[in-house]
């Protein structure tokens, strides 16, 4: 392991050092897939099904075909006669045909794709082509899909190999469930026998979209040597290039993936997603081929799992938390996608972060006629915290406890047990707790609420209004196992090179991964030139998401770093005479560390080294991650992580009685990063992701009629604006070093979105005595919870707010 | 369909083109004179990353037909900075890190440069206010805000208009978010 001491002169490192993509973006100079145009470039564009489930009778093509400006129209049907090419792709199982193949599976599934001289030529002739559809009933939600006897989605699965952990999944046969997790822990009957009080609630979470406002795109061409280039809108570019080497038989050393700039992924942009067809057009026609969605079909592509979360608890007379239940069932939509990686994953932490010695858990993938659900930010983890925040803090309101003194006393510690059998470590759950709990002011007023809310007047007419406050805590385990290598080259000036296959979709990795190189071999940040994706030069990475790339990224990258550091010094021991170990590099210089004018600058150490000018010393690493995979009858393990990352959110709202609107008064939101590479970068994250998941809790939500997604476009689905960033917003970082991570890093992509919507669900609560179960918690839904809830809240009125369970 | 000759001024050069009746200016601007700052999030309106200056005005590229800026002077990102120094607004969104993936940032910095010419010293409502209409999914909103406040001192600064209001103690608080570190 590579020595971390040297977090305390870190000069490069701890500091909100500038973005080294800034000027380019302020500029708009930086460039993404969207403005990739290669000569002669063709334009693609899809024909999706209008169906959610039917058998394929029948396509007729001649027409397209014949369409001024068109190079190539392909159908499912080409694909099972084109000889070497295996047409069915997918991360966790090769559910997915690259376009449909007998059947469709849900509206907007792909179904004939053109390539044409432009994109309307394209599009105009994928409107003619004629598909004889046999329409076959479908399942259109959960509860439909589980039914006895209900359609299959699918008849046959074969998993991926692409992954460790999803090697072994194994479909329910003859059921929409692709995956069921299974947690078994102590004795879940005996202890809700004895439990004092038993809970049980449903909670749901919606579908919703992750909007990137670069919607999904991807050039691929096929130059003269046979190499298959692709650039493309993707968080997983080693994955991608895996997954088009298998689909065309080709070996990985032909199939070049680049990515530049994302605009935005969040998830929505893992795995394979318009690759396989884009490189299937530019196959068919020997010319480069565009496909951009549109926004609409951006929709349609890939969005949040809708969950159900039933969950039972039993408590101890003095508040012990007996057993826990918890039943979860995501609605995967079509195809499985990554979909029961979340499931386990998330599923996993199902019973939240608390010492819960008796608990249960299922966690069922259910495949429906829908659009298939993906990884969102958070992966799938928001939707179980809501349901076990929630009832956390009912049971706490329920026995007359203090909320957050409640959760205080029952979280988990170090070295603790989780629900996995998995010892606890690093882990500043209660003081994030604390942070966000002290910032808004938690305990002025009694318990989880505010004092009565001042009069408020708009345009001189008083409105009805109540405040509440809420906390929720959440908590995620890192990806593993999982595997990061990186390059770094040491230039004869000063300037180094990093080769690494993390994608820079705003997350700030460039300026991280320059800051880490520049500390490690004492040069300057701006001369760290990092190099974006390309996998004929970058090593392999598991992806860029699941908030990993500052641990793994980090740690492959230093390591790299540190043999560079190791050649240096080797150089320039023996000239100085001096042992390598008493050596140190900062500005540019290797020096002695007790006597710093001792020493050498970069370029006189290459050039004691190399009898030429512009060498380069060149240090690789590859990082990687094990866990013990879950029992599958106990989901118990060890070791089913090396990181954890918790965060804590508390909220002031303002609900008006008459209207049902939910105002965020007051938010904050912690989380523990380890130690911050970039302080500024770390808050970022935590705001962004905070700001988002705000307009989730309160209004976003995809509406589906008959399988067919109703509100897919800006102007039907609003996301969060300027106006819904709250008037107090306070991102806060809780530093735990990790003793494996670089500098003591861990992460922050995510954490900032756990605990969101329960938090502001508890102040909803603590505001109006109602529990809201559904999200969103639109305006709607607040009236009719408070219709149903109006005796109990008449009884209340006129008294200090506070919020009994 | 039938071209119609167009003269229009792309920052600060005249072009004499000819373009079909249906052509966006959004199209215009990156398939034909290659200015990809002008980027597209939705096509309709509804998020404002396409945003250009129309003689000054910020409008949707999108929603924008080519041959109605006949005779007009349209500004998109690339032609805000002058001679490689970078206008005040976007060297604001640079030190407040006004981005993140950088995708909306163009509409951004267009939609603040609108706000600044009509009211040089706006108020964090006035700036949320005209930048409604901009969508960023990174959320990134705090920082922007922060930024365009920025960026109108240093117009009035560069314009040697001093600030005509003082900043409300909400400026002020988003102002010292972030702050705290050295840069
Ligand atoms: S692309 Fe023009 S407003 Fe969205
Ligand atoms: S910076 Fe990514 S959308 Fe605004």
């Amino acid at each position: 392991m590579t020595r971390t001491g040297e977090g305390r002169d870190a000069r490069a490192v701890g500091r909100s050092v500038p973005r080294v993509d800034g000027a380019e973006k302020v500029t708009g100079r930086a460039a993404y897939v969207t403005d990739c145009v290669v000569p002669g470039m063709l334009h693609a564009a899809l024909l999706r099904s209008p169906l959610p489930h039917a058998r394929i009778r029948r396509i007729d093509a001649g027409r397209a075909a014949t369409h001024p400006g068109v190079s190539a129209v392909v159908t499912g049907a080409d694909l099972v006669q084109m000889p070497g090419l295996d047409p069915y792709f997918g991360p966790a199982f090769q559910d997915q045909a690259i376009l449909a193949i007998d059947k469709v599976r849900f509206v907007g599934d792909p179904v004939a794709a053109v390539a044409a001289a432009t994109r309307e030529a394209a599009r105009e002739a994928a409107q003619l082509i004629e598909v004889e559809y046999e329409e076959l009933s479908a399942v259109l939600d959960v509860q439909a899909a589980l039914r006895a006897g209900a359609p299959l989605v699918h008849e046959r699965l074969r998993p991926s190999q692409a992954f460790a952990d999803l090697m072994g999944i194994e479909a329910e046969r003859q059921t929409n469930v692709c995956y069921h997790f299974k947690l078994r822990r102590g004795d879940v009957e005996r202890a809700f026998a004895e439990a004092a009080h038993v809970f049980e609630d449903t909670y749901t979470s919606p579908a919703a979209q992750h909007a990137p406002l670069e919607p999904h795109v991807t050039v691929a061409w096929v130059t003269e040597g046979g190499l298959l280039h692709v650039t493309s809108s993707t968080q997983s570019p080693s994955y991608v290039r895996l997954s088009l080497a298998r689909i065309f038989g080709l070996p990985l050393s032909k199939v070049r993936v680049t990515v530049p700039y994302l605009g935005g992924g969040y998830g929505a942009k893992t795995y394979d997603k318009l690759e396989p067809v884009t490189a299937l057009l530019a196959l068919r026609t020997r010319r480069p081929v565009k496909l951009q969605l549109t926004r609409e079909e951006e929709f349609v592509t890939i969005h949040k799992h809708a969950v159900t979360t039933r969950i039972r608890t039993g408590v101890a007379a003095d508040g012990r938390l007996l057993a826990r239940e918890v039943a979860v069932y995501w609605d995967s939509g079509a195809y499985a996608d990554i979909a029961p990686r979340v499931v386990h994953k998330s599923g996993y932490t199902a019973a939240g972060p608390y010492a819960i010695p008796n608990v249960k858990i299922d966690s069922y993938c259910v495949y429906t006629n829908r659009p298939p659900a993906g990884a969102f930010r958070g992966f799938g983890v928001p939707q179980v915290v809501w349901a076990y925040e929630s009832q956390t803090d009912a049971i706490a309101t329920r026995l007359g406890l203090d909320p957050v003194a409640y959760r205080r006393a029952h979280l988990l510690r170090e070295g603790d047990l989780f629900a996995t059998g998995t010892p606890m470590r690093s882990l500043a759950v209660i003081e994030c707790l604390d942070a966000v709990a002290r910032e808004i002011e938690w305990g002025s007023g009694l318990a989880g609420s505010s004092p009565p809310a001042p009069e408020v007047r708009e345009a001189g007419v008083p409105r009805r209004v109540l405040r509440g406050k809420g906390v929720a805590v959440g908590i995620k385990a890192a990806l593993a196992p999982s595997i990061s290598g990186a390059t770094v080259m040491l230039n004869a000036d000063g300037s180094a090179s990093v080769l690494s296959s993390t994608v820079e979709m705003g997350q700030g990795s460039d300026t991280l991964l320059a800051q880490i190189v520049a500390e490690a071999l004492g040069v300057r940040v701006p001369d760290v030139q990092v190099v974006h994706p390309d996998t004929a030069v970058t090593p392999y990475d598991t992806i860029t998401a699941a908030t990993r790339s500052t641990f793994h990224m980090g740690n492959a990258v230093l390591q790299a770093a540190a043999r560079v550091r190791e050649q240096l010094f080797a150089i320039a021991s023996d000239r100085l005479e001096v042992d390598p170990d008493l050596l140190r590099a900062r500005d540019g210089r290797v020096f002695v560390a007790e006597a710093e004018d001792r020493g050498l600058t970069i370029p006189e150490v290459f050039g004691a080294a190399f009898q030429a000018a512009g060498t380069t010393l060149v240090g690789e690493a590859v990082y990687q991650t094990s866990a013990i995979p879950t029992d599958h009858e106990t989901g118990q393990s060890e070791r089913v992580t090396v990181m954890w990352f918790v965060g804590a959110s508390a909220a002031e709202v303002e609900v008006d009685l008459e209207t049902g609107q939910v105002r965020v008064l007051r938010f904050a939101t912690a989380a523990d990063v380890g130690r911050p590479i970039n302080p500024h970068h770390c808050r970022q994250q935590i705001l962004g992701s905070a700001v988002t998941s705000i307009g989730q809790t309160l209004f976003e939500c995809l509406h589906f009629e008959g399988g067919q997604l109703t509100n897919g476009s800006f102007l039907d689905y609003m996301i969060a604006g300027y106006r819904d960033v709250p008037p107090i917003i306070t991102p806060i970082i809780v530093e735990r070093a990790h003793p494996e991570g670089p500098y003591g890093a861990k992460g922050v992509g995510e954490t900032g979105a756990l605990s969101v919507a329960a938090a502001i669900g508890n102040a909803v609560h603590a505001a109006l005595g109602v529990r809201l179960r559904d999200l969103p918690l639109t305006p709607e839904r607040v009236l009719q919870a408070m219709r149903e809830r109006e005796p109990a809240r008449a009884a209340r009125r006129g008294q200090v707010e506070r919020g009994p369970g | 369909m039938n071209r119609n000759p167009l003269t229009v001024s792309v920052n600060g050069a005249e072009h004499v083109l000819s373009v079909p009746g249906d052509r966006r200016l959004l199209d215009l601007l990156r398939d034909e004179l290659g200015l990809m700052g002008v980027r597209e999030g939705c096509g309709v309106g509804a998020c404002g990353t396409c945003t250009v200056l129309l003689d000054g005005v910020p409008v949707n590229a999108c929603l924008t037909l080519a041959v109605t800026t006949r005779g007009r002077s349209v500004t998109t990102i690339e032609g805000l900075a002058r001679d490689g120094e970078l206008h005040p607004v976007q060297q604001a969104f640079l030190e407040e890190r006004g981005f993140q993936c950088g995708f909306c940032t163009p509409g951004m910095i267009l939609t603040a440069v609108g706000l600044l010419r009509e009211n040089p010293s706006p108020t964090v409502e006035e700036v949320t206010d005209y930048l409604g209409g901009n969508l960023c999914r990174c959320a990134g909103y705090p920082d922007m805000i922060r930024a365009v406040l920025r960026g109108a001192e240093r117009c009035r600064e560069a314009g040697g208009r001093p600030s005509a209001t003082p900043e409300g103690p909400e400026a002020a608080r988003l102002r010292a978010m972030g702050k705290g570190e050295e840069g």
